[in-house]
């Protein structure tokens, strides 16, 4: 099989943050159509890697290279990083009073359509599209008057990550702990989701640590991650084998190592 | 710690008002003594009356103490250094608008305020005042045919001097703060309007206040009375050059609301706010209220203030009339080394009058800003309601914000309710906007403009979409 260029490609990354060493060394290669797993333990940094590379300001890069699109991005800004079309789904989705749902959803995705060189959208036809996109993720439209996440449960807050995700059309998308705090019906929800706007042009990151998120969407890579490092790579029976285990099994790969 | 560098990246936007218009003015000397202000009171060719509200005012202003409760740092205000009448020179008669100095009317096309009949703003009459005269006003016999008086004060003291003398200074009396009686004593030019019964003013009337010259005071002072079941919507706005004195402005604003009248009163405060360091700006010490004294009058004071070095002003209502209500939204933004002391005074008088304070206090860079209001329910307010609601927002970790309520009840049967916050545009607030594309300089003014949502409902229409943009600008580079 003849692949085709990479759309992320994380090179030997150490990244710190106030002097406290968190990354020590991850490489990480996604290509078109591939969904990728990272699993560990709470602290091992998944999560500070999917912030990285949505460049969050809290972190330092101090070696190796993020690349997208064959492009090297280590100091472009988050908003310059999501126009071209990486997508973080936050494990925690921010509230932010007084500012309507509507209004940041049409801004966030003019953003990327001006990118795009798309002819940005005004109040109406905007609100066509997000009605048609509400269906992926069985949204009522009565969010879309809310101010963004404010009041909303932890269930809601996810589904309006991945109806972001729908509207903005990333090239590859990093969900960190979407599936966490949903029951099972919400978890569907997300996960057809997620698989309907997934296709063989776009890359999907999952971070989690259940493999209930993994039985939805099938990885074709799992990664675990521990101290900042990935110690272990295989296919989707990896996180399988993590759940029968433990972690504790995976301690032992960083000996072998 | 917030994107430092791209702060400091940003190009700060210069304050565009900030220009000096070249003009030959009359000046009268420094100083403030009897001989002054009877100068004052000649040039203006007053009645007697006045002259004597003016000494009077002038005594007691002599006998007070500047006030120093609002704990505001600025050096001592060298009263006999300020100049208290400053005019641009014209003619004396001026028939129509065609005789007003071009490079006045210049002036107020740079500030968007076009004057002209053939640029005329089409949906509101306008009352320009440059340092210590009003120059012009538009649409006065449009006005006229609706029985509506709408002039400068001056003009308002000869032509219609029965209002004059019923109703000025009776909702501020001469003495009744130490800033409202030096206004009181030379004050010099401000707009009237008279509203007649069953009126309801066919668009709406504005002032625009200019400060030209840096070594005089502007001591403006607006009377707008309200007859039975009549209503306006007044709006007002200020600018003036970047000098690095200090100048002064107290104001002096009276409303008067009879029987089912309603008065809505907006300001966009944009006076120069002095430098980054501090240097310059205007000090606004203004004193702002309203007699609600009909049966279900209204008064509302909405404002935005985002200028001055230094603000103090508590724009208020005094609710006499059964079931009168009034209302005060407040948005005030301080960056810099901006001090702002603002806020209302809510003071029941009558029965089931009612009574709702919204105010947003945002601070940026190392600035200072408090809110400050009074809710008293006197004893005869029964039945009376007040809510308020303070919200403060702070950005960066140099700013400060407090609240100061006061609450007095003399009437069992009343209600008074007081929420407050305090929040801070959190880094992670920031980046998850950024996240989504949205550049940071938006994404602060986003948050900001959500802050004050429920009080730029409040605004007039165009008023509101000026007041956002020019939030925005303020706040270019404040972040860090």
């Amino acid at each position: 099989m003849t692949k085709s260029n990479p759309i992320l490609e994380v090179n030997n990354l150490l990244a710190s943050t106030e002097d406290l060493p968190i990354l020590k060394g991850v490489s990480i290669t996604v290509y078109p159509g591939e969904i990728h797993a990272i699993m560990g333990r709470n602290g091992c940094g998944k999560s500070t890697l999917s912030k990285i590379i949505a460049g969050h300001p809290s972190y330092n890069i101090t070696e190796g290279e993020i690349n997208f699109l064959g492009k090297n991005i280590n100091s472009l800004e988050p908003e310059e990083r999501a126009q071209s079309g990486i997508f973080l789904g936050f494990q925690y989705p921010i509230e932010i009073p007084g500012v309507s749902n509507l209004e940041f959803l049409r801004v966030s995705t003019n953003a990327r359509r001006k990118f795009l060189k798309k002819e940005e959208l005004d109040t109406f036809d905007f609100e066509d599209l997000v009605k048609e996109k509400l269906e992926i993720v069985k949204m009522d439209s009565a969010f879309l008057s809310r101010s963004v996440n404010q009041g909303f449960s932890g269930g809601e807050k996810k589904r309006n990550e991945i109806l972001q995700m729908a509207l903005l059309e990333p090239k590859i998308a990093i969900l960190d702990e979407t599936d966490s705090g949903l029951d099972i019906d919400a978890l569907r929800i997300v996960a057809s989701g997620i698989k309907q706007i997934a296709n063989n042009k776009t890359g999907i990151i999952l971070i989690t640590h259940y493999q209930r998120l993994l039985d939805e969407i099938k990885p074709d890579y799992v990664h675990v991650m521990s101290d900042g490092q990935i110690i272990k790579t295989g296919g989707s029976n990896l996180a399988l084998e993590l759940e029968k285990k433990g972690y504790e099994w995976t301690d032992n790969f960083i000996k072998e190592k | 710690m917030v994107n430092e560098n791209l702060v400091k990246e940003v190009v700060k936007e210069p304050y565009k008002y900030g220009f000096v218009t070249d003009i030959e003015t009359e000046k009268i000397s420094k100083g403030l003594n009897e001989d002054i202000i009877r100068l004052i009171s000649t040039k203006k060719e007053e009645p007697e009356y006045l002259l004597s509200f003016r000494l009077n005012a002038f005594k007691k202003w002599q006998q007070m103490k500047e006030p120093n409760w609002a704990e505001l740092g600025y050096d001592k205000i060298n009263y006999q250094d300020i100049i208290y009448y400053s005019a641009p020179k014209q003619k004396e008669k001026i028939s129509s608008l065609d005789e007003v100095d071009p490079k006045l009317l210049e002036t107020f096309d740079k500030l968007g305020i076009p004057l002209t009949e053939q640029k005329k703003l089409t949906n509101v009459a306008v009352d320009a005042v440059f340092d210590s005269v009003s120059i012009a006003t538009t649409f006065r016999e449009e006005l006229a045919e609706h029985g509506v008086i709408f002039c400068s004060i001056s003009e308002a003291v000869k032509n219609h001097s029965d209002l004059i003398e019923k109703y000025l200074g009776s909702v501020v009396p001469a003495t009744d703060n130490y800033f409202a009686a030096l206004n009181s004593a030379v004050f010099s030019d401000g707009s009237f309007v008279y509203i007649p019964k069953g009126v309801t003013c066919p668009m709406d009337l504005s002032s625009y206040f200019r400060i030209n010259s840096g070594d005089s005071g502007q001591f403006e002072r607006t009377l707008i009375i309200a007859e039975e079941s009549s209503s306006v919507s007044y709006l007002e706005g200020c600018t003036a050059p970047m000098f690095d004195t200090n100048t002064l402005h107290a104001a002096v604003v009276e409303l008067i609301a009879l029987d089912d009248a309603s008065i809505k009163y907006s300001t966009v405060q944009n006076w120069y706010a002095g430098n980054e360091e501090g240097v310059g700006g205007i000090f606004n010490f203004v004193t702002k209220r309203g007699k609600c004294l009909g049966n279900r009058s209204k008064i509302s004071w909405s404002q935005v203030e985002t200028g001055s070095a230094i603000t103090w002003k508590y724009p208020s209502c005094l609710l006499l009339g059964e079931e009168s209500i009034g209302e005060f939204y407040s948005v005030a933004l301080t960056n810099n080394l901006q001090q702002a002391d603002t806020g209302t005074k809510m003071i029941h008088i009558g029965p089931k009058t009612k009574s709702t304070i919204v105010s947003k206090g945002i601070s940026a860079g190392n600035s200072k800003n408090s809110y400050r209001g009074l809710v008293k329910m006197g004893t005869k307010a029964i039945g009376a309601k007040n809510y308020s609601q303070c919200d403060s927002m702070l950005i960066g970790d140099q700013a400060s914000a407090n609240t100061f309520p006061y609450i007095t009840s003399q009437q069992q049967n009343s209600e008074i309710e007081h929420e407050a916050s305090t929040c801070r545009i959190s880094e992670d607030q920031l980046f998850y906007l950024q996240s989504r594309g949205i550049e940071f300089e938006e994404a602060v003014s986003m948050m900001v403009s959500g802050f004050c949502r429920d009080v730029f409902n409040q605004l007039p229409m165009e008023f509101a979409a000026e007041a956002d943009k020019l939030l925005a600008l303020k706040l270019e580079g404040s972040v860090g």
